[in-house]
């Protein structure tokens, strides 16, 4: 029998098996599903930005809310307000886009998705990646993924205003569909919100003495259950901010026209 | 009730290898280990593989069953069909010392690289006193049984050996992070983390939590709050202004 140290060269390799992968499941149909949502949602999204039927009293689509500048119908603006004047002319969505959207970017659940779909570092577990070369988090660009807790903070914001537009919807046209969907939509976009992994450090997972902050302690915990579901959330809030978004588009072009709707 | 499975498996010594073919009896309520030891014991007595406690405990049969990593003593062969080729293979992240035994001295090498249980001066064994919500969290963290499949299946260095230098993967990552947060650790390891263990190269693709066999939810509870106190510490000056306020350490 051949006997090797543990300094020879032989003791030094990996087994040579040639194929990117020895998986016999469908590894392949998660990352190419979670492409076509991910897609899906990036176009919907260019396109809800350069659509103009976002207004229907009582309701605002959520892509456009808050609704910042004087061309947005006096009863899509936030309070009222027009803090952005009559200078700006671009799409209201183009405004605010950019905070959830980033909340969403540098979210660890989508990271994880979108990594193995798009980038395919590691396109699934055990299956090689195709690139040569791997530097991680740790390099522009990606280390601005560091900047997560502050879009959760925009995000937190932009899940209240939803709120809003929904508690407005009830109190206007309780009895409408729209009403209801703006409704679900923003409870699904707060728990989503909640259940983020910089929230669950921001409430006390930065501590190590759970004891001296017993308030902080069910806060985490409560935002602990709620981060477990962090996916299904994810997954969920987005196509609902989407439905919701598409609703109120379809109800303001009268291409939904239902009494209840 | 039993039947004649087909199986390949991966024989060499070193990095020099192929598969080679086997049809064996299986019986019912066997493991890949078991059918392993009957391949031991009938048709290739030479075969090197890894066990000892058959029951999950001791990490030892870590190799990977058609591409993905597990335990051979818990990975039953009801769970594949009776027509199915099966294929072990030795874990492809560390060198080949025979067949299915890989030489795992990277993963000694980065555990002696973590500094130990550092408590403040002072204070002496016996007089750590600390409430069970204040470690219950790192507790989950020593349910680790070092079967390294965290390791092996972390695309960081299984597709990167040269990443091996700089990174010590999820298992020793794990381990920072429950020091960390232990109560009574006054070590500096945050900074350690990103500088010296890599948590930088980490992109969290969750393959780590996917293969334990004890379901640590490595990523969720040990890595991404770890980077989120590396952030604390490094990137957010926010933090950094309201530990000079508050004067926190």
């Amino acid at each position: 029998m051949t006997q090797t140290t543990p300094d020879a060269p032989v003791r030094r390799q990996r087994a040579q098996v040639k194929v990117r992968t020895l998986r016999t499941d469908r590894w392949w149909l998660v990352p190419l599903l979670t492409f076509l949502g991910l897609s899906s949602f990036l176009v919907y999204g260019i396109w809800a930005i350069i659509d103009n039927s976002y207004f229907v009293d009582p309701y605002i689509a959520p892509f456009a809310s808050p609704c910042l500048a004087t061309s947005c119908p006096e009863g899509a603006r936030l309070f009222g307000w027009a803090p952005f004047g009559d200078w700006y002319a671009l799409p209201p969505g183009l405004l605010i886009l950019g905070l959830p959207g980033g909340f969403r970017l540098t979210c660890y659940y989508y990271r994880k998705s979108y990594y193995r779909s798009f980038w395919l570092s590691p396109p699934a577990c055990a299956v090689q990646e195709p690139h040569g070369k791997y530097t991680g988090e740790r390099r522009f660009p990606l280390i601005l993924q560091n900047i997560h807790r502050y879009f959760f903070y925009a995000a937190i914001v932009i899940g209240l205003i939803l709120a809003y537009d929904a508690v407005l919807a009830l109190v206007h046209k309780p009895t409408g569909l729209g009403t209801w969907i703006l409704v679900v939509n923003a409870v699904l976009i707060n728990a989503y919100t909640l259940s983020c992994h910089s929230c669950r450090h921001i409430t006390a997972g930065r501590l190590n003495h759970f004891s001296r902050h017993p308030l902080r302690y069910r806060a985490w915990t409560f935002v602990s259950k709620l981060n477990a579901k962090h996916q299904p959330l994810a997954w969920a809030s987005m196509f609902s901010v989407m439905g919701a978004d598409l609703y109120v588009r379809l109800v303001a072009k009268g291409i939904i026209a239902f009494p209840y709707a | 009730m039993s039947y004649k499975a087909k199986f390949k498996v991966w024989r060499g010594e070193g990095g020099e290898g192929r598969l080679e073919d086997f049809t064996v009896e299986v019986n019912e309520g066997e493991v890949v280990l078991d059918i392993i030891h009957r391949l031991q014991a009938t048709q290739a007595p030479d075969l090197a593989v890894r066990w000892n406690c058959k029951a999950g405990k001791c990490g030892s049969c870590s190799m990977e069953i058609n591409g993905k990593p597990r335990l051979g003593c818990m990975t039953r062969m009801s769970t594949f069909s009776e027509d199915e080729t099966i294929t072990v293979t030795p874990m492809r992240t560390f060198p080949v010392i025979k067949d299915l035994v890989t030489d795992v001295s990277y993963n000694y090498q980065k555990a002696r690289e973590v500094p130990s249980f550092t408590p403040p001066s002072g204070v002496q064994p016996g007089e750590y006193r600390m409430q069970q919500i204040d470690v219950e969290r790192s507790q989950e963290f020593r349910k680790c049984i070092e079967c390294f499949m965290c390791n092996n299946v972390c695309h960081v260095i299984r597709d990167h050996e040269e990443n091996k230098t700089n990174f010590s993967g999820p298992r020793f990552l794990m381990r920072i992070a429950e020091l960390d947060m232990h109560p009574y650790d006054v070590a500096d390891r945050q900074e350690a983390a990103q500088e010296e263990h890599g948590l930088g190269y980490c992109n969290i693709t969750k393959c780590c939590t996917e293969v334990c066999p004890e379901h640590i939810k490595i990523t969720d509870n040990a890595l991404i709050p770890m980077k989120e106190r590396v952030v604390d510490r490094k990137y957010d000056p926010l933090v950094w202004l309201g530990n000079k306020i508050f004067r926190r350490k």
